[in-house]
């Protein structure tokens, strides 16, 4: 099952581990603009944890989905402001 | 018997401009009160007083992630936590299997000469092999997302170390008060 957004920008943080899956996905979100989609591509499992928390209590973003695709999860924000 | 609101207390009553102008009062002391306690940033403050490689982790990897999540982050560098600023002795910072009984070395074995840098290159190893990042890494990205690095003054002295030998960005010449100033403002307050 795939799931298609209209992506901006894709952020390929493969191999990187905690904390910078987080740490770079916010600072490629400030490179967006209003209603722009980034989709982050990374193989850390506790990204799909992270990712989410980091959403969930950030302004101006919305995780609009988490896919699990063989090694690679690939998560998919929405900049709102 | 009448159920008219009797006369005396609709006398008392504060007419309808006077409760507009009471909210009114009321909503520009809120607004006093907002601007005062609540700039809406969220601030953390960490004290990192260890420069093991293990110890210099958790300070960095907590910064940069509260970065992300739009704190305002000092990390206040005393005594062996400065070697995690300074520029050269970051790259060699080292893990000793003494003290440490989750290590596979039994202490009378780690204390032998040489066993520290075995252990050390042990831990970069698999620091390596897990592409974790480096030291210098966090540190770097860490700065780039606006976290303030401070090394005491104090200890910079007690180690002798010159303030040129710290990475670009630290700031140097501050003492506890700005720590405890920190920390004082600070929604999370951490010592490592």
């Amino acid at each position: 099952m795939s799931t298609q957004f209209d992506v901006t920008e894709t952020l390929d943080v493969k191999g990187a581990s905690c904390p910078m899956p987080v740490v770079k996905t916010k600072s490629a979100i400030d490179e967006l603009s209003e209603g722009e989609v980034l989709e982050v591509l990374a193989t850390d499992s506790g990204s799909m944890s992270d990712i989410d928390g980091w959403a969930d209590s950030t302004g101006g973003v919305e995780l609009l989905d988490q896919v699990e695709d063989g090694d690679v999860f690939k998560h998919y924000v929405r900049k709102t402001e | 018997m009448s159920t008219d609101t009797p006369d005396a207390s609709t006398e008392d009553a504060p007419s309808r401009a006077e409760l507009a102008a009471r909210v009114e009062e009321l909503e520009d002391e809120l607004a006093d009160v907002a601007a005062e306690t609540g700039d809406d940033s969220k601030k953390m403050s960490i004290i990192a007083t260890k420069g093991t490689l293990d110890m210099a982790y958790p300070p960095l990897i907590l910064a940069s992630t509260a970065a992300a999540f739009g704190y305002e982050v000092t990390v206040f560098h005393t005594f062996w936590g400065l070697d995690i600023l300074h520029e050269e002795r970051s790259k060699s910072l080292k893990l000793s299997s003494v003290g440490n009984p989750n290590m596979p070395v039994p202490n009378v074995v780690g204390a032998l000469p040489g066993m520290d840098r075995m252990t050390t290159k042990m831990m970069e190893k698999k620091i390596e092999d897990n592409e974790t990042a480096s030291i210098e890494e966090l540190i770097e990205t860490s700065l780039d997302m606006g976290v303030e690095f401070q090394a005491c003054q104090m200890t910079i002295e007690l180690m002798g170390y010159d303030e040129a030998e710290f990475y670009d960005g630290v700031t140097t010449g501050v003492g506890a008060a700005t720590a405890i100033q920190d920390m004082a403002e600070a929604d999370i307050q951490l010592l490592v």
